[in-house]
């Protein structure tokens, strides 16, 4: 028996609320405000040390953080911009030297890095993330992992030129 | 004077349970997979608050006389040492989480960090310092002994309900099953014993 997920009160809903919206206004067109930049997260800059070195990997690797940076308003992507990462890995604690690293985008404004398996500490397993170049606003990011066996966090930036 | 042989199981089996609570979740964590990528201090700190939530356990039982061999005036007297057991256990584990990671827990204290159970942990650790004061001033509070015993008995289920759901929300060391018991545990015992007290009975 085929199922119809989408029942017939649930559209109706959708089609009340969707009027409502338009005829209130609420809704916000993309070309009117365009890309709103990216908040640092709460204890995003926690362990910082900035001026982390660009590295090909950090460690040994075996884990991927990788990600977007895109500017502000139009989100044209942003090539050749530096971020910063570090997590407590099976290789170190997020304040060691060791477990900071920093890489570029490429001309699609994504950055990719490899870096050891990030196992939970203070409670969650996350990563820390930073675009701190000068040339944009600066921004802290502190992705949680869904579980901690994943390999791989994503984290995205959009960024409001300084 | 002899008892009858199920007289003589309960308290038997009643200090097994307890010890099973307590010393299952200590063991099953002293083999978790985290230990081997964490510093000595952090994983003495993360012990320090297993210790703290075992303790929560005793001390409903201690005052209550539940546990048996320590009713009446030897259990209230344990109660309070092992009061003072919980606050060193404490101390330990928010001094050894700081020297680990200063900021983490700065953002916990402030309440401002990321994560919810950090949250609940600092309101626990906030009540249990007020029992301290509480009981370190007894006497000279001058309040009667019901009212004294409400504001402790408040304050204690702060401190059992904020310390487990502290505890449940953490991805740490301790192991999922043995640590949900022990929570359990912690709560139903404060809950049994702040009942069976009846300090909101109308007095005739």
């Amino acid at each position: 028996m085929t199922r119809c997920f989408i029942s017939r009160r649930a559209l109706l809903a959708a089609g009340a609320v969707g009027l409502v919206v338009s005829r209130a206004g609420m809704s916000v067109p993309a070309e009117a405000k365009g890309l709103a930049p990216t908040r640092s997260m709460r204890g995003g800059s926690n362990n910082y040390r900035p001026g982390a070195p660009v590295v090909d990997r950090i460690g040994g690797g075996g884990f991927w953080m990788s990600g977007t940076v895109r500017r502000a308003g139009d989100g044209a992507p942003l090539a050749g911009q530096r971020i910063q990462i570090w997590a407590h890995t099976t290789e170190g604690h997020e304040r060691d030297q060791r477990s900071h690293g920093a890489t570029l985008t490429d001309a699609n404004g994504v950055f990719r890095l490899e870096m050891p398996q990030i196992v939970p500490a203070f409670g969650q397993p996350h990563g820390h993330l930073a675009y701190d170049s000068g040339d944009f606003e600066t921004v802290f990011l502190r992705p949680v992992m869904n579980s901690s066996s994943d390999t791989s966090l994503e984290a995205h930036f959009v960024l409001q030129p300084a | 004077m002899r008892r009858p042989p199920e007289r003589a199981l309960r308290p038997l089996l009643i200090w097994m349970a307890v010890v099973l609570l307590i010393l299952l979740p200590l063991a099953l964590a002293a083999f978790s997979p985290l230990l081997q990528w964490r510093q000595p201090v952090y994983i003495a700190a993360g012990f320090a608050g297993i210790i703290a939530m075992s303790l929560l356990l005793l001390q409903p039982l201690l005052a209550g006389g539940l546990l048996p061999g320590l009713d009446g005036p030897r259990g209230r007297r344990l109660h309070r040492w092992t009061g003072a057991c919980l606050v060193t256990a404490l101390f330990l584990h928010v001094a050894g989480l700081f020297v680990t990671s200063p900021p983490d827990v700065i953002d916990a204290l402030l309440f401002r960090s990321p994560t919810p159970f950090s949250a609940w942990g600092v309101i626990a650790m906030a009540a249990v310092l007020a029992t301290t004061l509480l009981a370190v001033l007894r006497r000279r509070l001058r309040v009667s002994p019901r009212t004294w015993r409400r504001a402790h008995v408040v304050l204690a289920l702060v401190i059992v309900i904020g310390s487990a759901v502290h505890a449940l929300l953490i991805e740490g060391t301790m192991e999922w099953v043995t640590k949900v018991g022990l929570c359990l545990a912690v709560v139903g015992a404060t809950a049994k014993v702040a009942v069976g007290l009846r300090l909101w009975r109308r007095q005739v």
